[in-house]
């Protein structure tokens, strides 16, 4: 059973083709957790449940790789940063910015902001229009800047769902062929005689005039809300999946690592230490080991993670606690073969201590057989956890994979149709769970000659 | 047996009590202030607030006292009396879960919901186990063949899902992209309905296809190696050379030596299952205990929390103990032996 040594292991392991498939895919979700965790800065983690983050993100927007399947073009998500022209004439000043867009997708944005932060004094006049591929200029919106003896900061956000802009294109309503109904930007980027989208160059301006005074422009963009966005998508509180999906992976691996190294180490050393005693202190064990045993697992976690934390490190210790008894029964059994060999006895002939024993002599031979159930043992671990915060008890400082499931959950997801929400998180715990198992297996077809057919 | 009921009952106690405590005290002052406030010739009797918030404060140590909860929870009389009241069954009344019947007895509570658990996931085994090993005897019968090499691929793939991830996906694809079968797992008409059991049938389609697509793989993988290990042994070697057929071999004769693992790990998923069904019915809506367990905790209901936890720890280890009876029934030699 544990004559094997390392480099048969070894040699052996590399035969096998799925354990090289496990080390494949996980040496992958490894490599994408050190990309995450050395690009992408912490910061975007921390602010996942801070909802003034992912304001200029859309809601609820297809990953924008689904253009590349589908005919119909779904407008993207665009921020399109603003350009500054200045002019004078007659002794007002025009401080032009514009934004310029090549929009040739199948369907409406479905809203446009401006934000822009400029630096003024006096009072000046804003005037927003858009030029659009067909020559037609509609003017969205005139308003102005409030007065200011000194120069100030002004931040200001225009909003295509301002009702203002919906007035002002009542103006044109006897120009379009349909009735002006529904939202500003159907009208907008619309073709006249039909409400389809017209596709082409357009251009939109933020006009602001002065009296012998400009204005410095200091932040200028535009964000046309499009249902397409990133590599993942967005969910309902416009977060961009992506960066959750990412952050996941370091998180899922620590977490099934840690409790798999965690409750192996502590079962190996249970359960050797157990067998290796014998007798009472043996049967003393064993009843609580089986007491553990009888203890169901999902309704215990739950209370503790409600009464005491759902702290993520605290989370890993508690599934620690129902997941060493099964590797601690394997491993008794295994050492109550094992001290019964020669050397062992002759060990304590010698006169050599029981820890010096149990760590020297018994426990390397189970190596083997230790680092399959490692392997084995870190997909429960990831699931029981997705589980947990499935259920709305994990950690929130942390976007675990489970925790993206709960939000799509609770917001409906299967129901509204986002599947871009629902399918990537259960494939990464599946393929994450599936690396560990092909390794285990691997590993135990070695260790347990039985198993070879 | 009975001392790990107990272990995992003083456990919860232990987990749950301070918190429980806390809620009661609020539960008592306020109630206490209620009575005082409504009963407006007490409070005309006091000149200053200060002397009126003492005897307010005495009134509710005088409840606090006569209700026992000046002892913490974890002294023995409190601690007895708590231990006592669950094991006859009377979980006390829920703070703020009831019955469809409206009661808030959280024995009735979960008596009414604990058939459906167990009607769901006992019909979701059946199923499994059948699949699996009519599947697991048919691969182990041609060992590398196409049909044992899928049955191996789709065990190892399929237990990596989480099952309340496909349930979740099944939903979206079975209830609102083909709407088959309904998204919630609650029928909307009354218990009383002739027609209620059939409503009851249909609602339970999804999350059993869910369950066995999850849970068939693995059984099959199971019973296929228990018969691969007993086709090796020597009795079979010998009805192979009597010239038996190797379908009657393998179907009734390994099959019946393989029968004692087979049963007893049976036994366990099905207990283990019950722990699962907190998830997959929280997934389904399906209107059982595991869902009551969420909800209870969702709102914090502790009477219903230590009830359930209790009740889950009884079937668990009932099915244990069958396992343990059914593994003596089926194979002689452990009998014998001890």
């Amino acid at each position: 059973m544990s004559s094997v040594s390392t480099n048969e292991i070894k040699r052996e392991f590399l035969k096998s083709k799925l354990g090289l498939t496990g080390i494949f895919i996980l040496s992958g979700l490894i490599l994408v957790s050190i990309i995450t965790i050395s690009v992408i800065p912490a910061s975007t983690f921390q602010e996942w449940n801070n909802p003034e983050k992912w304001i200029s993100y859309p809601k609820t927007s297809v990953p924008s790789w689904v253009n590349f399947l589908t005919s119909e073009k779904i407008p993207e998500h665009k921020i399109i940063p603003g350009k500054i022209f200045e002019s004078q004439k007659d002794g007002i000043f025009l401080t032009s910015q514009q934004f310029g867009v090549y929009f040739d997708y199948d369907d409406f944005p479905s809203d446009f902001i401006f934000e822009t932060k400029i630096k003024y004094s006096d009072s000046h006049l804003v005037q927003i229009k858009v030029i659009r591929p067909d020559g037609i200029t509609l003017e969205l919106l005139s308003t102005s800047l409030p007065y200011s003896e000194i120069d100030t900061t002004h931040s200001q956000r225009y909003f295509s769902t301002d009702s203002m802009i919906k007035k002002s294109l009542n103006v044109y309503k006897n120009d379009f062929q349909f009735e002006l109904l529904t939202s500003s930007t159907d009208a907008i980027f619309s073709h006249l005689d039909e409400n389809k989208v017209q596709k082409g160059n357009y251009i939109f301006m933020i006009n602001t005039y002065g009296i012998d005074e400009s204005v410095d422009v200091i932040e200028s963009k535009m964000i046309l809300g499009g249902k397409a966005f990133g590599l993942m998508g967005t969910d309902e509180l416009r977060r961009d999946l992506a960066i959750g999906l990412l952050w996941g992976t370091p998180l899922a691996l620590f977490i099934g690592i840690s409790v798999s190294v965690g409750s192996v180490v502590v079962g190996l050393i249970y359960g050797v230490y157990s067998g290796y005693k014998g007798k009472k202190t043996d049967e003393a064990m064993m009843r609580f080991n089986d007491i553990i045993y009888a203890l169901p697992a999902l309704p215990f976690l739950i209370i503790l993670a409600v009464t005491i934390s759902n702290s993520i490190f605290l989370m890993i210790g508690f599934l620690m606690i129902f997941s060493w008894v099964g590797i601690a029964k394997v491993s008794r059994s295994m050492s109550l073969q094992i001290k019964t060999r020669q050397y062992v006895e002759a060990a304590k002939i010698m006169g050599q201590k029981d820890s010096k024993i149990i760590f020297r002599h018994i426990l390397p031979q189970l190596l083997p057989y230790a680092f399959a159930s490692i392997a084995i043992s870190v997909p429960a671990a990831i699931t029981t956890e997705a589980g947990l915060s499935f259920l709305g008890l994990g950690d929130p400082s942390f976007p675990t994979w489970g925790q993206i499931l709960h939000d799509a959950n609770t917001y409906g997801a299967a129901a509204q149709g986002f599947w871009w929400w629902i399918v990537p998180p259960g494939i990464l715990i599946a393929i994450t769970g599936l690396a560990f198992v092909f390794i285990g297996n691997a590993l135990d077809v070695i260790v347990n000659p039985k198993l070879k057919r | 047996m009975f001392g790990v009921l107990m272990i995992t009952l003083l456990l919860t106690i232990a987990l749950v009590g301070s918190n429980m405590d806390t809620i009661l005290k609020q539960g008592v002052i306020y109630q206490v202030r209620a009575e005082i406030t409504e009963n407006t010739t007490i409070a005309q009797g006091f000149n200053n607030p200060d002397e009126f918030e003492k005897f307010v404060q005495q009134k509710i140590d005088e409840r606090i006292k006569t209700l026992g909860l000046d002892n913490p929870w974890y002294s023995p009389q409190r601690l007895g009396y708590t231990m006592y009241k669950i094991l006859i069954l009377d979980f006390g009344n829920a703070t703020f879960l009831t019955s469809d019947s409206g009661s808030s007895n959280v024995g009735e509570i979960i008596f009414e919901k604990m058939p459906k658990t167990i009607l769901l996931f006992t019909t979701a085994t059946i199923i499994i186990s059948i699949i699996g090993i009519v599947l697991g005897a048919a691969s182990s019968n041609k060992i590398g063949s196409k049909l044992d090499r899928i049955t191996s691929t789709f065990a190892v793939i399929s237990s990596s899902f989480p099952v309340w991830w496909v349930g979740m996906l099944m939903i979206f694809v079975f209830a609102f992209v083909y709407q088959i079968f309904p998204a919630r797992a609650t029928p909307s008409i009354e218990p009383d309905d002739p027609e209620y059991i059939l409503a009851l049938l249909y609602h339970m389609a999804l999350p059993v296809i869910t369950i066995v697509l999850i849970g068939f793989g693995a059984w099959a993988y199971l019973v296929r190696n228990f018969m691969v290990g007993i086709m090796q042994e020597d009795f079979i070697t010998a009805k192979k050379t009597i010239g038996i057929s190797k379908n009657k071999i393998v179907y009734s004769h390994a099959l019946r030596n393989a029968a004692p693992p087979i049963v007893t790990i049976l036994a366990l998923s099905l207990s283990g299952s019950l722990g699962g069904a907190i998830i997959t019915e929280a997934v389904f809506d399906w209107p059982g205990m595991g869902r009551l367990y969420f909800e209870a905790i969702n709102v914090m209901d502790l009477p219903v929390i230590i009830g359930s936890t209790y009740i889950l720890t009884v079937l668990f280890l009932v099915s244990i103990f069958i396992a343990d009876l059914l593994y003596g029934y089926f194979d002689p030699r452990v009998r014998t032996s001890s």
